[in-house]
């Protein structure tokens, strides 16, 4: 394998995936800190299930929150180190919401995580309330920075491209709102609600199927199962419909892709499952819905939609299988997950929750569902954009660095293999073991150790 | 706006080496100055509050570059390929260690945490010193804009050889970056402790003042020979000022005024090294050959770029300063027991 572009993409894959893993949860569990103190401070009544639950999730968020910093690191050096040809073309317009994230969110981030974690005994309900607010504002900055990043490489605005080949910034708050950056902010921060509820209704199934700490498990299977029922519904309406539709509008090669769709042509159907055979450009023991795909994208069952025929084979997205699996995989635990979470809140509504052990049991398997969905989102984003690095202008196969070759590029990948099998079984084994002793009596102290 | 960009990002560089820098050293140091898990907890306690919000700086200085001389990121990110990788390898280490090692009581656990926490924090300051050494030395930048470096060549190269990462010159810069922020901890440590760590705290910073002095000589020697590089006029003022502070560093802490000790130490690093910012510019990356430098005007980012980031940059700026006077205000004591209890 001497092609080094491909180390390079798959380093980047794994390791912003990894990543994703954790910022995921950050993002989700920063809200359900929030309302749980939220809901204890208004009912007012001392150190109660509530207050115990919040403490219980602050000290995942820290752990969580960790890994997350120490995870993110390598995707920002990547730009410089392994795609340098793009930094060099494009770092003059996406260096100013990545260098925005350092700036605005990190130093907050960092500030007021200590308080969080460490802060409560030091001071008042409200001003810990306060404290988890600002870790919510700061998170969820940060994520809009990144999606604004990922946005021009999507949907490249407000930018012009100098004689040089270079882009510089024309327009920065044309960059800045970029439409596709508030839609995709939209969806991504709903599907890490979907992580965070599912998180927290997992592990108060848990808890209540193993008589633990029943209180503490109602509080985070109420709280969990709610915002679950609102994010996995709004995940994919309106905010993935309208991805689908920005995606239908610019990037038709990438919805053809992932629907497997080799020909163009009226009442397109949507596709239940079947294994697109690109050598033979067909989609091999398909499960069609007619007219489905025209009215998704377009809003008419009998919308023309364009198929991968229409378009030279050089502009076809490269990996076409696996964006293809990637987003029926995102769509398909999509649905899955808005049954459950509609079938939990009809129960918790009647007040069975706590007594359908069945359903308990399925929450609590369930928690991979949503990384695997979030992780499908991005793969079938970052897929579906090729063979573009900057969509439409700069192709990724120009992106890479000229220096690196596939021997160190491949080092580093082991590398990382490496150090995140560790980093990976150390979180689990962490967070199984806060699981397992259950919510805190006391408030840590401040400090550290 | 190019002279401010640059002073920004040296700024930004600047503070991660004095803020992370106190960090490191303290990390480094503490298998020795902490004996005991109490000791240790002491230490982490000191630091606990401030080494995310200090390593952040790296981020953001990062950021800067990318937002204003995107090429020079480019280009000296991918030549140092490598070398990028294990600086990251070891802060990824080093942050799980210090977030992990209390979590569980076993002493096994916590000895092997300590020991990462430990090394990882010398090999940063190390790297961190060896890349300084290669900014000062200088890179193989050619007719092309890009380079590669290979980790070691000839470590006592002639002239003409092809440089490599890890040379005779740019280890020497490193052990000086280990020895500086080794004092530099010392004295952070001094400050925050009480008791035995901040007894043997002072001693260390009195044991490498010396050894510190010695190899600085050593490396302003060898900078003007080696890397045939003399400070400017500002530079040299500015190297002037941060020999100055060294010693009011040593001064004050013999007169047991801890926190000026570590002030002046700070200062001693911030100054030495915007004389050597003050002495590179306009140059961002200095080639070998002394005639392919990378100057920050063939690097920058279009005008309309750094005029629309400069406002919200300053804006930014101005809260990081509030988040920091706050984490100094809060934690401006000394740590107490009640700091270092178990989570």
């Amino acid at each position: 394998m001497g092609d080094a572009l491909f180390w390079h993409r798959l380093q980047f894959g794994f390791t912003a995936v990894f990543h994703y893993l954790f910022p995921q949860l950050t993002l989700g569990l920063a809200l359900v800190i929030v309302l749980v103190k939220a809901l204890h401070l208004r009912r007012g009544q001392g150190d109660d299930a509530y207050a115990r639950t919040a403490r219980f999730w602050i000290r995942v968020f820290g752990i969580n929150f960790v890994v997350g910093v120490v995870t993110g690191i390598p995707l920002e050096m990547q730009f410089g180190t392994n795609w340098a040809r793009l930094t060099h073309t494009a770092g003059g317009v996406i260096g100013q919401t990545l260098a925005m994230e350092g700036m605005f969110a990190f130093f907050l981030e960092s500030t007021f995580l200590g308080l969080l974690v460490f802060g409560e005994k030091k001071m008042s309900p409200k001003a810990h309330l306060g404290v988890a607010v600002a870790l919510l504002v700061g998170s969820w900055l940060s994520g809009y920075f990144i999606v604004a990043t990922n946005a021009f490489l999507q949907h490249p605005v407000g930018y012009v491209t100098l004689p040089d080949g270079r882009l510089a910034l024309s327009d920065f708050w044309v960059f800045l709102g970029n439409p596709w950056a508030l839609v995709q902010y939209a969806h991504t921060l709903l599907a890490a609600l979907v992580t965070g509820a599912f998180v927290v209704s997992a592990v108060g199934a848990y808890w209540t199927l193993s008589g633990a700490h029943p209180a503490e498990a109602r509080v985070s299977l109420r709280v969990g199962v709610t915002l679950g029922l609102v994010a996995t519904l709004m995940v994919a309406f309106p905010t993935g419909d309208a991805q689908a539709k920005l995606v239908a509008a610019h990037q038709p090669t990438a919805l053809a892709a992932m629907e497997g769709r080799f020909e163009s042509g009226t009442n397109a159907s949507l596709t239940l499952i079947g294994q697109p055979n690109v050598k033979e450009k067909r989609l091999d023991n398909p499960i069609h819905l007619p007219g489905v795909l025209s009215f998704v994208a377009y809003g008419h069952f009998g919308s023309f939609v364009h198929g991968l025929d229409e378009y030279p084979e050089s502009t076809w997205p490269t990996n076409i299988e696996l964006l293809y699996y990637a987003f029926h995989v995102m769509v398909g635990l999509g649905t899955l997950m808005i049954l459950l979470m509609a079938l939990a809140t009809v129960q918790a509504w009647r007040g069975k929750l706590e007594r359908s052990r069945a359903l308990l049991w399925v929450l609590m398997l369930a928690v991979p569902f949503p990384y695997i969905a979030n992780s499908a989102g991005w793969m079938t984003t970052e897929l579906g954009r090729q063979p573009w690095l900057v969509y439409g202008v700069f192709r990724t196969e120009h992106g890479a660095s000229p220096t690196v070759h596939s021997g160190d590029a491949l080092f580093t990948l082991l590398g990382f293999a490496g150090l995140y099998l560790v980093l990976g079984l150390l979180y689990v084994f962490l967070i199984g073991r806060e699981i397992a002793q259950g919510p805190p009596r006391d408030a840590s102290a401040e400090g550290h150790a | 706006m190019i002279p401010l960009w640059y002073s920004l990002a040296s700024l930004a560089l600047a503070a991660y080496v004095v803020l992370d820098g106190f960090d490191l050293g303290a990390g480094a140091l503490h298998l020795w100055i902490a004996r005991t898990d109490g000791e240790r907890r002491a230490v982490l306690g000191a630091i606990g509050p401030w080494w995310d919000g200090n390593e952040v700086w790296l981020i953001a200085a990062a950021g800067t570059l990318m937002l204003a001389f995107p090429t020079a990121l480019a280009v000296a990110f991918s030549g140092f390929y490598l070398a990028m990788f294990l600086v990251v390898w070891a802060l990824i280490l080093r942050g799980t260690a210090i977030e992990l090692r209390s979590h569980l009581a076993s002493p096994l656990w916590r000895a092997f945490w300590d020991f990462v926490f430990s090394a990882a924090s010398g090999v940063l300051a190390l790297l961190f010193g060896v890349a300084l050494g290669n900014l000062l030395r200088g890179v193989p930048l050619g007719g092309e804009r890009w380079f590669t470096l290979a980790l070691f060549t000839s470590f006592a190269p002639h002239q003409g050889d092809p440089v490599g990462l890890l040379d005779v010159y740019t280890v020497t810069v490193g052990v000086v970056a280990v020895a500086a922020l080794l004092h530099h901890g010392a004295l952070f440590l001094a400050w925050k402790t009480s008791g035995t760590v901040n007894a043997r705290a002072r001693l260390a910073a009195g044991r490498t003042l010396p050894v510190l002095a010695a190899l600085l000589v050593l490396a302003y020697v060898a900078t003007a020979r080696v890397a045939r590089l003399t400070p400017s006029p500002l530079g040299a003022g500015l190297v002037v000022v941060s020999t100055c502070a060294l010693g009011a560093s040593a001064l004050f802490r013999r007169r047991s005024r801890e926190l000026a000790a570590f002030l002046a130490s700070c200062l001693f690093l911030a100054t030495a090294l915007a004389g050597v910012a003050a002495t590179l510019y306009p140059t961002l990356l200095r080639s070998s050959d002394g005639a392919h430098d990378l100057t920050a005007h063939a690097a920058a980012a279009e005008a309309y770029s750094l005029g629309t980031a400069a406002p919200w940059y300053f804006v930014s700026l101005v809260l990081v300063a509030g988040y920091f006077a706050n984490l100094f205000r809060m934690h401006r004591g000394k740590v107490t027991t009640s700091d270092t209890s178990d989570p």
